[in-house]
């Protein structure tokens, strides 16, 4: 579980969040949503560490973020990982050599278990056989899967994933959705993703955030969508005037 | 501007301070400083053999011509080519062109991997950036760099001989007396101090300048300009103070 307790954070002027109080929750599938602008990857850059708030608490489990040390941090840090929107593999480094970095960098694993713990990784991305290749060889859903297996290859019990979607067909990132959903079970992990897939949100949307202007707009899950009143999320989730159909539609047919 | 300068000399002081930290695996710092070696070693040799080969070939003619209708003993053209490769142009020209090779080659790579998120996929893996990207590069320039410019300078003597025999400026007997004539190793000692001096300063600006780097493709083209510019400067004005402070 992470909780996100009385976020503020602005640049200078710019109010950037404004008072988040939210609780991502373990074994779901936690989404940040809203427009361009809205504060998501602000957000989430503070629930991983990149920024810092300006005021506020960031709560891993039992563990207030806010009160570690680098050191300490840097030990918490072995126990997130992390899928970027451009999946942020390194270049110079093959499929195999990019999932085995973290081993590398943090364990004292042999050769052989690092070699299994990759095949592992790979086979669970349902991506065999690409160790040698470079991620300008992948597709973009390639790489995404890549980007999962080095995020989850120290077994991490936070995983965060910025727009996993973005940049993908419907049909591929309909694959990566539920891939990151079965590891969030499987490996009993917190994720929170921050997406403005629409699709994402009505497939795995256990428990939403919908940021507005910084501010906290909506919360619930993809199912109490349909029934909310609340104006903004409709406007937002069937923004185009082919959905918007779709809804009046199915309500007609009730 | 002078805002401008206080406030990167004390960010580029605290993030030196960053560097300096335990590595997280000795053997992951070592693999990277041995590919850096590379880059900046064995990447720089074609690079450095031209510039000191002209260099030693235009020293020896120019003097030649200089000291050519004078009283000057025409020996004293290998003794002046020897100590003014030696000590000035195969340590600063050679940095130089290494600030203007390895520094742009560091701020892109650098500003490359800040741009598309490499960074900060490292520090969510826990992995301290500023010490794991940047001390590699600076040990590796540290080493490679005077190697550069003992080679630089050797090849500056011996393409000034050749030269200036080919020409017919002097000969080799009087060549071989000037460079053998007033010798002093504490000029080698100089060189050695400079070329680690701008080895550090070409690595180390280079990386803070792309470390820093803004989003966007002109932000990165401006960081390695900036990178070579400022890591340009500094050794001209190291350059100077080592002048002063070793031989003053």
């Amino acid at each position: 579980m992470i909780r996100a307790k009385k976020i503020f954070k602005s640049f200078g002027d710019l109010k950037i969040l404004d008072d988040i109080d939210f609780t991502f929750e373990r074994r779901k599938t936690n989404l940040i949503i809203g427009q361009s602008g809205a504060g998501k990857t602000v957000l989430l850059k503070i629930l991983v560490g990149l920024l810092e708030p300006s005021s506020g608490e960031v709560w891993y489990d039992q563990t207030n973020c806010m009160s570690l040390n680098k050191k300490e941090r840097r030990q918490l840090s072995m126990s997130v990982g992390m899928l970027f929107q451009g999946s942020a593999l390194f270049d110079s480094m093959s499929v195999e050599e990019n999932i085995r970095f973290p081993m590398d960098m943090f364990t004292n694993f042999t050769d052989g278990e690092k070699r299994a713990r990759v095949d592992y990784c790979l086979n669970r991305v349902e991506l065999n056989g690409v160790n040698d290749k470079y991620p300008s060889e992948l597709s973009g859903g390639m790489q995404k899967r890549v980007g999962i297996a080095r995020a989850i290859v120290l077994k991490p019990k936070y995983l965060f994933c910025d727009e996993p979607n973005s940049g993908l067909d419907p049909k591929t990132a309909i694959v990566i959705d539920d891939l990151i959903k079965d590891i969030t079970i499987e490996e009993d992990m917190t994720t929170v993703i921050n997406t403005h897939d629409m699709n994402s949100v009505m497939e795995i949307g256990d428990n939403i955030l919908l940021l507005n202007k910084g501010k906290m707009e909506w919360t619930g899950h993809k199912d109490e969508i349909l029934a909310s009143q609340n104006q903004f999320l409709t406007d937002f989730i069937f923004a185009s005037p082919f959905l918007k159909q779709l809804k009046d539609r199915a309500f007609q047919g009730i | 501007m002078i805002r401008k300068m206080i406030f990167h000399f004390g960010r580029y002081m605290i993030w030196l301070r960053s560097i300096l930290s335990k590595p997280e695996k000795f053997f992951m710092y070592y693999k990277e400083t041995i590919r850096q070696m590379d880059d900046i070693g064995i990447g720089s040799l074609k690079i450095v053999l031209i510039v000191s080969i002209f260099i030693g070939a235009v020293v020896a003619v120019q003097l030649s011509y200089q000291l050519g209708e004078t009283l000057v003993p025409k020996w004293y053209v290998g003794y002046i080519l020897r100590d003014m490769v030696i000590i000035d142009m195969a340590p600063t020209i050679t940095c130089l062109v290494l600030a203007g090779k390895v520094g742009s080659n560091i701020a892109a790579e650098i500003g490359g991997m800040r741009q598309k998120e490499h960074i900060d996929a490292m520090e969510v893996m826990g992995v301290n950036t500023t010490s794991y990207l940047v001390l590699p590069k600076i040990i590796a320039g540290l080493f490679m760099t005077p190697l550069l410019v003992i080679l630089a300078a050797g090849l500056g003597i011996g393409s000034g001989y050749l030269i200036a025999i080919i020409g017919g400026y002097f000969t080799a007997a009087e060549f071989l007396q000037g460079l053998t004539t007033y010798y002093d190793a504490y000029n080698v000692f100089i060189m050695i101090i400079k070329s680690l001096v701008y080895g550090y300063i070409f690595t180390s600006v280079s990386a803070y300048h792309g470390y820093f780097v803004k989003p966007g493709s002109i932000a990165l083209g401006r960081a390695g300009t900036d990178a070579v510019v400022y890591s340009n400067i500094l050794i001209l004005v190291s350059d100077y103070i080592i002048a002063t402070v070793m031989t003053g």
